[in-house]
C-alpha cells in the first residue's frame, strides 16, 4: 500500500511540477522553487496562445488525428469484421502482414514517403500527414477490433441471419450496436496515437502553419534560452486532451490494450 | 459410376463451391480497401526504400542522378563508427530500460492484482504518463534536470548526495540517466497493465491449492505465478524491446543524441542522415538495417501469439 | 409448412474433422423430428445446415420442393431457437421478437399484431419494453421460442433449448413445446442429448453416434425395437442390460450372441425360482420403484445386473435372489456389428 502510493506519487510528480512550474514567472524557475508555491501567474499561457498561436498547432493536431481516426475505423472496422468472422484463405497471412506492419519501425519508410509526398507537393499539408500516419494508425485500428469483434458471440449474428438479415445487415443492426464500447475504446486509442506521433510530423512538415502539437512544443526556441516556462504550458495544453479522455475510458482502455495481447 | 450418378454429384458439389466463393467475395471486398491502404503507404514504401538502399542518392548533389550502387551503401555503414555507436546506444538502451520496466511492472502488476481500495486511481494515475506524447515527457524530465536549479539537482543537493549541482546534459554517463528514467517512468505502467491482466487470468484456486500444499508467499510466486505469467511477460518483452529499438521522440526531446553523438539512437541517426545530410540513398540503408532488426523481433511475437489469434472461429 | 429432406449429406470441417456423414433423412409437414445421441456426435452440426450456418460438404438439402442446399439462411425462410438463446442484448424484448419480421419487411402494424399475439401466448405481456438482461432464465427462453413463433417459418429448429433451465421449468416447457407444436403443427426439428427429451417430444426421433445415423423411429418403436446395441443403450432409463446369450441356455436364437434385456423386463423371484440366482448389491429406492443392482455368478464377480422392481415387498442387500426374464421382451445382437437380430415368433 505504501509501495503503491509512493509509485503514485512518482508517477504523477513530474505533471504536478510541470503544471506548477508554468504557472511560475519565467526568472524564478531555477531559483530553487518551492514545491508548494503562492504567487502563480498565467503569463506563459498568454504567451502561447497571443504570441505564439500555439492554437494553430492545436488546429493541426486535431484536424490529423481527427481525421486519420475516423477514416482508419470506418476502413478499418469492415476488415477487422471479415478478419474476424469470415473464412477466406490467405486470412490468417493477411493478418500477420497487418501485426508485422504495426510493428515495423516508422523511420524504415521515412525515406520512400518523404520522396513521394515531395513529388505529389503534399510536403506541408494535411494529407501528406494523414497518408503517413495510416502506415501505423490502420493495423492498430485492425488489430484493436478483429480482438473486440471476436468477444462477441457468433450466435447474435447467425440469429439475425436466421431471422432473415443478410450479412451486412446483421453487421449493421447486431454486431455495430453490440461493438459500441470497442469501436470507441479504439478510436480513442487511434486519436491519442495520432496525436502523439513525433517522427512523420517532424519530417514532413516544414513551418509552423502545418506543425502538430508534440513538433510545435520540440521546436520551441526562446530568443536567448530555452522560454522554459511556454514549454511546460504547453506541454500541459497537449497532455490535457489525451489526459482526459484516458481518465474518462480508463478502464475500456486497459481492455483494448491488453486485449489480444495476452489472451486471444 | 453412371451418368445419373454422375450429375447428381455434381449438382451436389457446384453450389457448395458457390456459397465459399460468395462468402470469400464478401470478405475480399470488405478487406480490400484496408489492405489497399496498408499495400499503398507501408508495403509499397517499405519496398522503395530497399530500392532506394542500394542506390546513390543525395538531394545536396541532384547532378549526380541516381546510380545503382549496389551495396556500397550497406558496406559503408559496416565501416561506420557513427553507425555502430548508434546500435550500441540503441542495444544498451533497449537493454536497460526494458529490464527496469519489467522488473518494476511485474512489482506493480503483483501490488495491484491485490484487491484495494483505490485501485481505479492507481490505474488512472499510472496511465497517465503512457498516453501524453513521449516528445512531451522528454521535455519534461528535461526541465526537472535542467540547469543548477532545476529540481533534480536541487532535492540531490538538499539529500547531500551531491556537493555541487551537475550538469547532466555534458557528459554521455549522465545524459543517460534522465533518458533512461524518463522511459521507465512513460512505459512502466504499460508492462505492469500487461502483467496485470496476465495475472488476473490466473485462477485464483490455484494459489489456494498451492497453500494447501504448502507453499508459502514466495514458493506461489516460483511455482505459480511466475510460470503461469510467462506468456504476458514474454509479449511486454518483445513489445517493449521492438519499441525501445526505434526510440527516437524521447531522446530528441532529452538530448538531442548529445552530447556530442554519445547518446546518438539508430533511429535518430538515420533521420539525420536522411533529412539534415539528406543523404535518401545511405539512410535508406540504414533504415532497412533498423527494420530488419525490428523484423526479425517481430516474427518471433507472431510466432507466438499469432497461431492463438488467428486461429478458427468457434 | 414444408417437408425438409436430407440426401447423403455429409459434413467435413475445415480442420478435417467429419462431423456428419452421408446422412439420409427425411422430415414430413408438420412432423416433430427429434435429433439425439451424445455429445459430439454431430447433432448441431445437421441442424446448423438445415439452417444454412454451415455448408454441407457433400448431398443435397431440400425443404420443400426447393433445393436449399446452396442458400444463405435468411433465404431458407426457418426460425431456430439457440442453446443460448441468442437474444439481441442491445434491443428490448418487443425489438428482438419483431426483429425477424422486420428483416422480411413487414409493415409496423402487421409486426405489432404478431408481437402483441406471441407475447400473449408466451405470457410475455409484461416485460415487452424489457431488455434481455432485465429477465429471467424461464423468460429469456419464452422469448426465443417467440421470436421462432411470430414469424410463422416453414421449420423451426432447437438446438438444445432447455438445457439452460432447472430440472423442473425444463419438465414445464417440455410439455408447454408439445401443447405449441399441437397447435401450429409446424414441421421441427429438434436437437437434444437427453433421451427422455427426445422419447417425450419426438413424432420420430433419430440417432446419431459420430456422424452416422443409427436409426430414426417414432419413440416406441426405439425402444422395443432398437435397430442395433448403441440405440438400445443410448435409449431408455436405467440403461439396457447386455448379457452373454448364452446365459440363458437354449433360448438364444444363434451362438456367440449378446443378449440385451431392459431392467424392467426382469422380475424378482424368490432365489432357485428363476432363470439365474444374483446376488443383491445395491438397493436403490426410487420412490414408485426399486433400482437394483445384482452381481451374477457364483463368486458374486459375474456381470452387473440392473432390476427394475416394486417396492413391495422389500428387498435387502446382501442375499440371493431369484431373476425370471420376461422371454417376450428380450433383444438379440450381433456381437461384432451389433445389429439387431430378429427372432420370428
Ligand atoms: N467449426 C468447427 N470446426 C471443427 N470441428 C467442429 C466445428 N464445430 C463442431 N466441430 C466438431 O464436430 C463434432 C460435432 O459437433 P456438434 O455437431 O456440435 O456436436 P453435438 O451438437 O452433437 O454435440 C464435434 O466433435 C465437434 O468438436
Ligand atoms: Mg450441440
Amino acid at each position: 500500500m505504501v509501495a503503491l502510493t509512493l509509485l503514485v506519487m512518482a508517477s504523477a510528480f513530474p505533471f504536478y511540477w510541470a503544471i506548477v512550474s508554468s504557472f511560475t514567472p519565467e526568472s524564478r524557475l531555477f531559483q530553487s522553487p518551492p514545491l508548494f508555491p503562492a504567487d502563480l501567474v498565467l503569463d506563459h499561457y498568454r504567451t502561447l496562445f497571443n504570441e505564439r498561436n500555439f492554437w494553430v498547432p492545436v488546429r493541426n493536431s486535431l484536424i490529423v488525428a481527427g481525421t486519420t481516426t475516423a477514416f482508419c475505423v470506418a476502413i478499418g472496422g469492415l476488415c477487422a469484421y471479415a478478419l474476424a468472422r469470415l473464412e477466406f484463405r490467405g486470412k490468417s497471412l493477411l493478418l500477420g502482414v497487418i501485426l508485422a506492419v504495426g510493428m515495423f519501425p516508422q523511420i524504415s519508410v521515412v525515406s520512400p514517403l518523404y520522396l513521394v509526398l515531395r513529388q505529389l507537393r503534399l510536403i506541408n499539408t494535411y494529407p501528406g500527414l494523414i497518408l503517413p500516419y495510416l502506415t501505423f494508425a490502420m493495423p492498430l485500428t485492425i488489430w484493436l477490433l478483429v480482438g473486440f469483434f471476436r468477444q462477441l458471440p457468433a450466435e447474435l449474428e447467425e440469429a439475425a441471419m436466421v431471422d432473415g438479415a443478410s450479412r451486412l445487415r446483421a453487421f449493421r443492426e447486431v454486431i455495430v450496436p453490440l461493438a459500441l464500447p470497442g469501436l470507441a475504446t479504439t478510436a480513442i486509442l487511434t486519436f491519442v496515437y495520432s496525436w502523439n506521433e513525433f517522427l512523420f510530423a517532424l519530417s514532413f512538415t516544414l513551418g509552423p502553419e502545418r506543425q502538430t502539437v508534440p513538433v510545435a512544443i520540440a521546436l520551441f526556441r526562446g530568443q536567448y534560452q530555452v522560454p522554459w516556462g511556454q514549454i511546460l504550458a504547453a506541454a500541459i495544453v497537449a497532455t490535457a486532451p489525451v489526459t482526459l479522455l484516458v481518465l474518462a475510458f480508463q478502464r475500456r482502455i486497459v481492455q483494448g490494450l491488453t486485449a489480444g495481447a495476452v489472451k486471444g | 459410376m453412371s451418368v445419373s450418378e454422375s450429375e447428381g454429384l455434381l449438382r451436389g458439389a457446384d453450389p457448395i463451391r458457390g456459397v465459399e466463393r460468395q462468402e470469400a467475395r464478401l470478405a475480399w471486398g470488405l478487406v480490400l480497401p484496408a489492405v489497399g491502404t496498408i499495400l499503398l503507404v507501408a508495403l509499397f514504401p517499405l519496398a522503395w526504400t530497399v530500392w532506394e538502399s542500394v542506390h546513390l542518392h543525395d538531394l545536396r548533389m541532384p547532378w549526380l542522378g541516381r546510380p545503382f550502387i549496389g551495396a556500397a551503401n550497406y558496406l559503408e555503414a559496416l565501416g561506420d563508427p557513427r553507425f555502430w555507436g548508434a546500435l550500441g546506444h540503441t542495444a544498451f538502451f533497449a537493454a536497460t530500460s526494458v529490464g527496469l520496466e519489467l522488473i518494476l511492472g511485474l512489482g506493480l502488476a503483483l501490488a495491484m492484482n491485490r484487491a484495494f481500495r483505490g485501485r481505479g486511481l492507481v490505474r488512472a494515475a499510472i496511465l497517465v504518463p503512457w498516453a501524453i506524447p513521449t516528445v512531451v515527457a522528454g521535455l519534461l524530465w528535461r526541465f526537472m534536470f535542467a540547469g543548477e536549479g532545476g529540481i533534480v539537482n536541487e532535492t540531490l543537493l538538499d539529500l547531500g548526495l551531491l556537493r555541487e549541482p551537475l550538469v547532466w546534459f555534458i557528459e554521455a554517463e549522465t545524459a543517460w540517466v534522465p533518458v533512461i528514467l524518463a522511459d521507465v517512468w512513460k512505459t512502466t505502467p504499460f508492462v505492469a497493465l500487461l502483467l496485470l491482466a496476465g495475472l488476473q487470468n490466473i485462477d485464483a484456486s490455484l494459489y489456494e491449492a498451492a497453500r494447501i500444499d504448502g507453499a508459502a508467499a514466495w514458493g506461489q510466486f516460483r511455482h505459480v505465478t511466475l510460470p503461469l505469467l510467462k506468456p504476458a511477460i514474454l509479449v511486454a518483452l518483445i513489445f517493449r524491446t521492438l519499441d525501445a529499438f526505434r526510440v527516437f521522440d524521447l531522446v530528441y526531446a532529452l538530448t538531442g543524441g548529445g552530447p556530442g553523438t554519445s547518446t546518438e539512437p539508430i533511429a535518430l541517426y538515420t533521420f539525420n542522415a536522411l533529412l539534415q545530410n539528406l543523404r535518401f540513398g545511405y539512410g535508406s540503408a540504414l533504415s532497412v538495417i533498423v527494420f530488419a532488426i525490428t523484423f526479425g523481433l517481430a516474427l518471433i511475437y507472431i510466432r507466438l501469439l499469432g497461431a492463438e489469434l488467428t486461429g478458427s472461429k468457434r | 409448412m414444408a417437408a425438409v429432406r436430407l440426401e447423403g449429406i455429409s459434413k467435413t470441417y475445415p480442420n478435417g474433422h467429419v462431423a456428419v456423414r452421408g446422412l439420409d433423412l427425411e422430415i414430413g409437414d408438420g412432423e416433430f423430428m427429434v435429433l439425439v445421441g451424445p455429445s459430439g456426435c454431430g447433432k448441431s452440426t445437421v441442424l446448423r445446415m438445415i439452417a444454412g450456418l454451415e455448408t454441407p460438404t457433400g448431398g443435397r438439402m431440400l425443404i420443400g420442393d426447393r433445393d436449399v442446399t446452396a442458400l444463405p439462411p435468411q433465404e431458407r425462410d426457418i426460425a431456430m431457437v439457440f442453446q443460448s438463446y441468442a437474444l439481441y442484448p442491445h434491443m428490448t424484448v418487443r425489438e428482438n421478437l419483431g426483429f425477424g419480421l422486420r428483416m422480411r419487411g413487414a409493415t409496423r402494424p402487421v409486426i405489432a399484431e404478431r408481437v402483441e399475439e406471441a407475447s400473449r401466448v408466451l405470457g410475455l405481456a409484461a416485460v415487452l419494453d424489457r431488455k434481455p438482461a432485465q429477465l429471467s432464465g424461464g423468460q429469456r427462453q419464452r422469448v426465443a421460442l417467440g421470436r421462432a413463433i411470430v414469424r410463422e417459418p416453414k421449420v423451426f429448429l432447437f438446438d438444445e433449448p432447455l438445457s439452460n433451465l432447472d430440472a423442473k421449468l425444463r419438465v414445464e416447457t417440455r410439455a408447454e413445446l408439445a401443447r405449441l407444436h399441437r397447435r401450429l403443427k409446424a414441421t421441427a426439428v429438434y436437437v437434444t442429448h437427453d433421451q427422455e427429451e427426445a422419447m417425450t417430444l419426438g413424432g420420430r426421433v433419430a440417432v446419431l453416434r459420430d456422424g452416422y445415423l443409427q436409426q430414426a423411429a417414432p419413440p416406441m418403436e426405439l425402444y422395443r425395437r432398437p435397430a442395433n446395441r448403441f440405440v438400445a443403450g443410448f435409449v431408455g432409463s436405467p440403461e439396457m442390460n447386455f448379457l452373454p446369450g448364452d446365459i440363458l441356455g437354449a433360448a438364444a436364437p444363434g451362438p456367440g450372441l449378446t443378449l440385451g434385456v431392459r431392467p424392467h423386463d426382469l422380475a424378482i423371484v424368490a432365489a432357485g425360482a428363476g432363470d439365474l440366482d444374483a446376488w443383491v448389491d445395491v438397493v436403490e429406492p426410487r420412490g414408485s420403484e426399486l433400482l437394483l443392482y445384482l452381481r451374477l455368478g457364483a463368486d458374486r464377480a459375474g456381470a452387473e445386473l440392473r432390476v427394475i422392481t416394486a417396492p413391495e415387498p422389500p428387498i435387502e442387500v446382501e442375499r440371493v435372489v431369484g431373476v425370471a426374464f420376461d422371454r417376450a421382451r428380450l433383444h438379440w445382437f450381433e456381437p461384432e456389428s451389433g445389429q439387431r437380430v430378429e427372432v420370428s415368433r
